[in-house]
């Protein structure tokens, strides 16, 4: 991934940040600069906690470019307690039986190889969620 | 508007082209639906491909496809809807026609995929999905797919099993095609022990990588009494969207995009509904596809597609053929070129030219090219 485009994706990738669409009050992510349910650009950054329950998931075998040393990986869609559901790559799930309902959360962490540019991109993804965590 | 037909159909069969190059695979299947119009005619082509930039480094391809067939200096455009490509580039030609802009258009579809490793084709695949948002995360085009098919499983409590008749019946098809990759049958047991890609998906429920070019010759309707071949007129054109990202939509087991192009067409047909269509080339890339383009296109009620199947109505002798020349699955699925190959094959059934899988009395048959997890439908209805 190139380094301003990374950049620019930060937030929702570091910390899961959406939009909220002032008019309408709907949720988006991955965040929305225009609402396309009413098309307002009034919208704001919208801080999602992380947190939901798995909608469905599979496991990668065979990996597209740059992800080829961490596969194969399980991914999957999360529902978020807010709404809006996330397809993501699921961690710390080995010997874990994936089950779809399970409740999970948002942690931080390596997404790739490595870029062709050079740094490592992170970002989320979901794991089980930890006993004592509710 | 004026009403427009199809007077020539031109294939490469579909394979690994070891010597075959992209734009020979374009220039060749558009020279073949000349031949077959019995005209040297072309005002304008409209070219379907999806990968050219991302795996043959080539962009600017309608003009190369314009220059290797000896068009030069006519209008040639590549069109691009992700995977529904070719269909996409069926409809840019009817509107070239229906519109008065030009007479005598070819619709190319060609997509060259075979000179890659699998990983670079898992890659190049994925840019049909949201950069950011699903390839970036390592989320291949399979998955996606393996993603809606466990989740259908588990909201209608249907099997992997369950969705074996599809992939059955395109094989059984192919056999009978000589433009098909797969020319071999498959048995539910071979379905069962297939070995899995993203699960539950194995290479059984996939279309595979490929080399392939198709093209149409279109004009208008009251121009092609003067060509030999039957005329087989387009009695619909639609295109419908939906979000890009799978995860955005309301409910991803409803791909809306294939159920407003479907009834639009309908509608533009003059048709009733579903139930009209004699048969149904539907963008079988996996069998999940299947099972819910049946459902959206209003063939089956929501979670019913996999039964249809299963019941053997997906035949070319059931009340709703699919794949009736192999499919995406069975034929092969050069993904840019593979909309305009299920026009092909909807033309040679209402020719009465489909060979073994003729279907009997065939008068309306619908071509359906989606691109994306249904993000584009573009949905064609034919008839003779």
């Amino acid at each position: 991934m190139q380094l301003p485009r990374y950049h620019r994706l930060r937030r929702s990738f570091y910390r899961l940040e959406g939009t909220r669409c002032n008019r309408c009050d709907r949720l988006f992510f991955p965040g929305r600069r225009i609402c396309p349910d009413c098309r307002s650009q009034d919208v704001e950054p919208y801080q999602f906690r992380g947190r939901g329950t798995l909608y469905s998931f599979t496991n990668v075998q065979q990996p597209p470019r740059g992800f080829g040393s961490i596969g194969p990986y399980a991914v999957g869609m999360v529902r978020l307690e807010e709404g809006p559901l996330v397809t993501s790559q699921l961690t710390d799930v080995d010997g874990v039986d994936l089950v779809i309902g399970m409740e999970v959360e948002m942690v931080t962490r390596k997404i790739q190889d490595s870029s062709e540019h050079g740094y490592i991109v992170y970002g989320y993804k979901f794991r089980p969620l930890l006993t004592g965590a509710r | 508007m004026r009403d427009v037909g199809i007077i020539g159909i031109g294939q490469v069969p579909i394979s690994e082209h070891w010597d075959l190059c992209l734009r020979d695979l374009g220039a060749l299947a558009a020279l073949r639906a000349l031949e077959d119009a019995g005209t040297d005619r072309a005002d304008a082509i409209f070219v379907g491909n999806m990968l050219a930039g991302e795996l043959s480094g080539q962009e600017n391809l309608a003009t190369l496809i314009a220059d290797s067939a000896g068009f030069l200096p006519i209008e040639a455009l590549r069109i691009e809807a992700a995977c529904a490509a070719g269909g996409a580039a069926v409809r840019a030609a009817y509107t070239a026609v229906a519109s008065g802009a030009h007479d005598f258009v070819l619709a190319i579809g060609v997509e060259k995929m075979t000179d890659h490793l699998t990983d670079g084709i898992t890659s190049a695949l994925a840019t049909a999905a949201d950069a950011d948002y699903e390839a970036g995360h390592g989320v291949s085009f399979v998955a996606l797919n393996a993603l809606l098919m466990r989740r259908y499983m588990h909201e209608y409590g249907s099997t992997h099993e369950d969705f074996a008749a599809f992939s059955i019946n395109s094989h059984e098809n192919a056999v009978h095609n000589p433009n098909a990759m797969y020319r071999m049958p498959i048995t539910a047991e071979d379905y069962a022990t297939s070995t899995v890609v993203s699960d539950p998906i194995t290479i059984l429920d996939s279309a595979a990588i490929c080399d392939g070019a198709a093209a149409l010759l279109l004009c208008p309707m009251d121009q092609a009494a003067a060509f030999p071949r039957q005329t087989i007129e387009i009695a619909a054109s639609t295109v419908a969207t939906d979000t890009l990202g799978l995860a955005e939509r309301p409910d991803p087991l409803h791909w809306g995009a294939i159920d407003v192009s479907s009834h639009h067409a309908y509608e533009q047909a003059g048709l009733a509904g579903p139930a009209d269509i004699d048969l149904y080339e539907a963008h079988d890339a996996f069998t999940i596809v299947s099972a819910l383009s049946l459902e959206a296109a209003g063939f089956a009620r929501r979670g019913e597609g996999v039964t249809l199947a299963r019941e053997g109505r997906i035949a070319p002798d059931g009340d709703v053929p699919m794949s009736t020349l192999g499919g995406l699955k069975g034929r092969g699925h050069p993904i840019g070129a593979s909309g305009v190959y299920q026009v092909l094959e909807v033309v040679q059934q209402l020719r009465g030219e489909a060979g073994p899988t003729q279907v009997k009395n065939a008068k309306v048959g619908m071509a359906q090219s989606v691109g994306g997890s249904g993000s584009v439908a573009v949905t064609h209805i034919l008839k003779n």
